[in-house]
């Protein structure tokens, strides 16, 4: 037991760093999913008429920028945690804003919920955790 | 409707300039030294916040012609392109999960739009 304790010890301190690198990315998720729901809401007073106008209607859009503000804090802590743990653990990590995207896009947008577009989710989440799986692991 | 065309291919075009944001601001991480300011300070993060920024303006003007539920899942598609570019930049081999999870992301973006109305 104690020479176990003594050999974990230095190992403990990476697991937690690699915990609370997890932990952060997970946050990532929540802010990401609130900023996609911020940026559909400021989306419906873009204009297009012209590339000023465009300009102007994003710049000045409240919704928007706070989404926009919130995407950057989300990736300010995504570069954090890149630094603890790897990449290939993190990004399938980040795939679970999809799920939340869809919840929050149901539950407060009032979208449609079809067979496709779970299976759809569901296969594309699938993929993303794969990706981060290396074979050689 | 889920989406109109226009709003899926403003996605592609999204996800294909987004790619880059990963690869620039990835290049910068390995690069700052750990401080705060070095990160925001490193010109390859700064120009990956930019090209994360453009991505984004093609993705709003997406999500206005259609359902967020069925769009930002599409994004993904963006892991396909990060995917080539992490091989040809970084050197990151390919492997067999890699294919699968790209393989699979296709086939979730196919069925989303098999249900597009």
């Amino acid at each position: 037991m104690e020479t176990e304790g003594a050999v974990s010890a230095p190992n403990s301190s990476g697991t937690l760093r690699r915990r609370k690198a997890i932990i952060l990315v997970l946050i990532c998720t929540v802010i990401g999913a609130a900023a996609q729901l911020l940026l559909k809401l400021g989306s419906s007073t873009v204009v297009t008429d012209s590339l000023w106008a465009t300009a102007w209607s994003m710049a000045f859009n409240f919704p928007l920028v706070l989404g926009l503000s919130l995407y950057g804090l989300s990736t300010v802590l995504f570069i954090h945690a890149l630094r603890n743990e790897q990449l290939s653990l993190l990004y399938p990590l980040i795939s679970l804003t999809y799920i939340w995207v869809t919840i929050v896009s149901v539950a407060l947008l009032g979208e449609s919920l079809s067979f496709w577009k779970v299976a759809g989710v569901m296969v594309i989440v699938t993929g993303v955790a794969l990706l981060g799986k290396d074979d050689n692991r | 409707m889920s989406a109109t065309m226009n709003a899926i291919l403003l996605v592609l075009l999204a996800s294909f300039v987004g790619s880059f944001g990963a690869v620039l601001l990835k290049s910068g991480s390995m690069r700052a030294n750990g401080g705060v300011l070095s990160m925001l300070l490193n010109p390859r993060i700064i120009a990956g916040c930019c090209t994360y920024v453009l991505s984004s303006v093609f993705f709003i003007l997406a999500i206005r012609q259609g359902e967020l539920s069925f769009l930002y899942p599409m994004v993904a598609l963006g892991y396909v392109w990060t995917l080539i570019w992490s091989r040809l930049v970084f050197g990151e081999p390919f492997t067999r999960n890699k294919f699968a999870g790209i393989g699979l992301i296709l086939v979730g973006v196919a069925l989303l739009n098999l249900g597009r109305q």
